[in-house]
Order: structure tokens, then C-alpha cells, then sequence
């Protein structure tokens, strides 16, 4: 029954290619079988929508008159300070910068209220932003100081590029000190108070494409509300993770690297985030389509919540001191219950990752392919798989000789 | 003339090993009802109170539980949610003392009952999309 996304995207094009989300093709498996299901169905798409750091945007503002090397200089947007040290006038604001004058957890918790997240958001938003510069002057550069508005709309570029998003599975964090702990996995209670986790489940694009054998370099996706590419594998990808017989990763595993023109994407899929007591960050909407093109493809994506296992991880200790204990394993479909057992104590769950926003995308995802309106491309390049042997590496610190 | 009011108490861990709510009500003649209690001795406590009794011994109780090194909050103020801001990712409903968030079993969404918020404000800085606004 083999299909290559050539004969899918001749379907699409016709408006005749079978579409259905990656919650959706789990009953209809269930029901038809893994064959039946194989051959009827064309694409499955997933959805994804959590906070992920790894995020960012190049931005080409234009050159002023006289013109400014913004470039090694000193430029903020909204007061939060952006990257310089690329050429003239492109900067890179990050997800996780926050303004020189927020106290940060001087008072502890810090609130972060503000930071490259909110900007972010708020330039999508297509929202009027501040940006001030000061360079040091050269023969062809001579002005030293910049203040204006800037907007989406008439700056050259705008490009989403994260390095680190989507990750393939992810810790679940609990407290077992007698203190509230803050995180990026959330307020931690303490004595096992709560357990927070972060990943769509069975949506989640690469825990359904568990050997990265259609997610490639050059995967079109949906990301933050519009169209964008897998550009890379992403930082820290780790296919080597401790898998279960499903193959699916027990372990955060893979994550990838996206990119695409932020103009058309949308604030309702790109959230400028707040983590109490840590920091600031994007809340970021990815849904990657699946093609069908085996058996083997469509029973990865029928996977469901029941058999995707995640590590539970104390975040007052382990974590932190990078140890490598783990406090047991448990599977979505029990965080999804709402209570976990942890060393034998019931603790409620709470999900950083929105469920509800990662069904929303998956759905926008099948409709732009049902209608014709989205294609799908063949990778140019694969992901490192479990084959190529990567591991993600630890610091090893090593003394400065003077 | 009798009061009624809902306070929250936060305990520091020295103070919950102490008979506090006990002296209210044999020193100030206070009667109360506990909303809400998550102490535990020689840990950092959180008591949700509605706290009656006649203005004059009202304040004089107030004024025992500051001198304690109690911090109290009132709770004559309003929590409610942006909903355009809410991404429903129940990062919530942990948080919630009184269990005002809940999730809808199908959909995922997160449903804020706003009967059950005692207006403590916990959730307002925990919200990463800060959703949850709180009114003075």
C-alpha cells in the first residue's frame, strides 16, 4: 500500500486526501485496524502549544538616514535588550531577555512580567514597537544614537528561528523538599503538593513520528499560526533517549529547530510567557503533518496517551544538581486523570502544555489540507536517528590555566 | 455591631505549631470557619478563614494574629479571567487552594468557577499568560 507524498499531495491538490488529527486516527486504528486505517487515510496531523525558550526572531529593521551600525552596538526593543553581534542593522531578539532594570529575583519570586516572549507578541500583534539604540560611529555608519518606532510591517524582515522547540517527551516535576520551589516546569508545591508536566501526548508531533521517519529538514508545518519549515534538528536533540517497545521515547528525546516569516503568523499562537521565579518566554503553537506513506507510519501515529511513559523528576534536588534519579514513571493517560502516585502518595497534576490549543492546531492543520491549501513536502534532509548515536552531552567543566 | 470577613493567613514555619485559631476564639470570643487549611508544623502555612465576631474584638483579633507575624490578606477584592489571554493550560489548577479551576474532561478546556475563588490571588502570579487579573 506504499504511498509517496507525491501521490498524497496530488490528493490534496484534488481536494480528495483523507485528513484526520493525531486524537482522531487512535479510534479510528482501534476500530478499522492498522491496515484499513493505512490505506484510507492519507495525513495526520498534530499539534503542540507550550512555552519553549529555545525561541527567537531576526528582524531586519532598514537603515536609517544617516545611517547606524546597530551591529556590536547596544539596541532595545521595549526596553528589553536584543542581539547586535550580526551585521548592520539585522538584531535577534530572544524569548528569555529580559529589561536591564527588571529586578529579577532580587525579590524573590521574581514575576517577569516582561521580556523577548511579550515582545515578541506584541510585534505579531502588529503593535507599534520602541527601539532605542546606541552604536559607537564609523566612516560609513556615523550616527551614534537611534530612537524610533518600529513596525512589523515596514521593517524588511521578520523571521522566527527557534532553535529548541517541540521537544519528544518531557520530565514530569514534583517537589519533595518542604518548600515551595519556582520553575520553569511551574510553582512547585512542596512535600509532593503538585506535579506539573508538559507535552501534548499523543498530539505531540514527534512522540507520533517516534524514529523521525517523515519529520525532516524541510518539513512545511504549521507554526505560530502560519506556515514555517523544519530548518534543523534542534539543540540538545537526543534520538539516543531510553525508548519503550513502541518505540517511543521515556525520555525527553528529540526536538527540532523551525523557522518561518514572522509576518504571517499570529499572536494568538505565539504567547509572550511568565514563569514565577524564573523567567520569561514564548508559548508556541507547531502542528506537523504526518504522511501516511506505510503501515508502520500510521500505527506510530495511533499512538495514545496510555502508551507514551514520562519520567517523574524532583526539581528541588535532582534536577537542579543534575543528578540523574528519577522518582518512577508514569503514563499521560494517568496525568491526564489528574492524580499521579509518587512514592506512594496521590499528587494532583497540572499541564504547562494546553491540550485544548494543540487539538485547535491539528484541526486548522487537516482543514488547510482539505482544502487544498497546504502541501506537503519531502524532507531534503532526515534527523539524526537512534543510528547516528547521539547522545545530548552533560558540561564537562574543565580549570582556565592562567 | 458584628463583622464577617474573609481572610487569608499565611504562617511562617515557626508560627504552625501554634494554637492561633484556638485564642481567637477563647481571647476574642471570634467564632470562624475554616475555608480552607494547608499547615503543617515547622512548614510554611496557608489558612483560608471567614472570621465573625463584634467589630471591636474583630480588630483586637486582627491585631493579635499581625503581632504573631502572620501575614493576613483580605479578601474583599475580585479575580477574574481575560479569557483572550487564557491559553488553557491548566498550569492553574494546582495552584487553586480553593479548587476553583477545573478541567472539562473531553474538550481539556479550563473551566474557572468564579463561586469557589476566594480571591487568595495564588493563581495570578502563577499563570504564565498572566490570565487571571486581580481587581483592588
Amino acid at each position: 500500500m506504499a504511498k509517496t507524498i507525491a501521490e498524497i499531495n496530488e490528493k490534496i491538490r484534488k481536494g480528495k486526501a483523507v485528513v484526520v488529527t493525531a486524537e482522531e486516527v487512535i479510534d479510528i486504528a482501534k476500530e478499522k485496524g492498522i491496515r484499513k486505517a493505512a490505506e484510507e487515510i492519507d495525513v495526520v496531523t498534530t499539534g503542540t502549544f507550550s512555552p519553549m525558550c529555545g525561541s527567537g526572531a531576526f528582524l531586519n529593521i532598514g537603515h536609517s538616514k544617516p545611517r547606524i551600525k546597530l551591529g556590536g552596538g547596544k539596541v532595545y526593543l521595549n526596553d528589553v535588550p536584543v542581539y547586535t553581534g550580526i551585521a548592520a542593522v539585522d538584531v535577534f531578539i530572544g524569548a528569555t531577555a529580559l529589561p536591564d532594570d527588571d529586578p529579577r529575583n532580587k525579590f524573590y519570586p521574581g514575576e517577569f512580567n516582561y521580556g523577548g516572549g511579550s515582545v515578541i507578541q506584541e510585534l505579531v500583534a502588529g503593535k507599534d514597537i520602541r527601539l532605542t539604540a546606541a552604536a559607537y560611529g564609523t566612516d560609513c555608519y556615523p550616527r551614534k544614537k537611534l530612537e524610533t518606532l518600529i513596525n512589523i510591517r515596514d521593517i524588511n524582515e521578520a523571521i522566527l528561528f527557534d532553535v529548541r522547540n517541540a521537544y519528544q517527551n518531557y520530565n514530569v516535576a514534583v517537589n519533595l523538599s518542604d518548600k515551595v520551589r519556582y520553575t520553569y516546569m511551574g510553582v512547585l508545591k512542596p512535600n509532593l503538593g503538585n506535579a506539573n508536566y508538559c507535552s501534548a501526548g499523543q498530539l505531540s508531533p514527534l512522540l507520533n513520528d517516534p524514529y523521525y521517519k517523515t519529520i525532516g529538514v524541510g518539513t512545511k508545518i504549521f507554526l505560530g499560526g502560519g506556515i514555517g519549515y523544519v530548518a534543523w534538528h534542534g539543540t540538545q536533540h537526543n534520538p539516543t533517549a531510553l525508548r519503550g517497545d513502541n518505540g517511543v521515547p521515556r525520555r525527553g528525546a528529540g526536538t527540532l529547530a523551525v523557522i518561518g516569516d514572522l509576518k504571517q503568523m499570529k499572536p494568538e499562537w505565539l504567547v509572550g510567557t511568565s514563569m514565577l521565579g524564573y523567567g520569561c518566554t514564548l508559548t508556541v503553537g507547531i502542528g506537523v503533518p504526518i504522511p501516511i506513506l506505510s503501515e508502520e507510519i500510521l500505527r506510530y501515529t495511533a499512538v495514545s496517551d496510555a502508551g507514551i511513559l514520562a519520567p517523574v523528576v524532583d526539581y528541588s534536588e535532582a534536577y537542579p544538581q543534575r543528578e540523574p534519579d528519577i522518582l518512577g514513571e508514569v503514563s499521560y493517560a494517568e496525568l491526564k486523570s489528574g492524580h499521579i502516585k509518587v512514592q506512594g502518595k496521590d499528587v494532583p497534576t497540572s499541564s504547562l502544555s494546553s491540550y485544548l490549543k494543540a487539538v485547535e492546531i491539528a484541526s486548522i492543520l487537516r482543514k488547510w489540507i482539505e482544502k487544498g491549501e497546504f502541501l506537503l513536502t519531502e524532507p531534503v534532509a532526515p534527523l539524526p536517528g537512534v543510528e547516528s548515536g547521539i547522545s545530548s552531552k552533560p558540561l564537562k567543566e574543565r580549570p582556565i590555566a592562567e | 455591631m458584628n463583622v464577617s470577613r474573609r481572610i487569608v493567613l499565611h504562617f511562617p514555619p515557626n508560627m504552625t505549631g501554634q494554637p492561633v485559631v484556638c485564642r481567637l476564639v477563647k481571647d476574642f470570643g471570634l467564632t470562624f470557619n475554616i475555608i480552607r487549611a494547608s499547615v503543617s508544623p515547622g512548614q510554611e502555612g496557608l489558612l483560608i478563614l471567614e472570621l465573625s465576631g463584634e467589630r471591636k474584638n474583630y480588630d483586637k483579633g486582627i491585631k493579635y494574629l499581625t503581632e504573631t507575624g502572620i501575614e493576613i490578606q483580605s479578601l474583599s477584592q475580585d479575580v477574574v479571567r481575560d479569557e483572550a489571554k487564557c491559553t488553557h493550560c491548566g498550569a492553574c489548577i494546582t495552584i487553586c487552594p480553593t479548587e476553583a479551576f477545573a478541567l472539562e474532561p473531553k474538550t481539556r478546556k479550563v473551566l474557572f468557577d468564579h463561586n469557589k475563588c476566594v480571591v487568595c490571588g495564588l493563581c495570578v502570579k502563577a499563570c504564565p499568560p498572566r490570565a487571571m487579573i486581580l481587581y483592588f
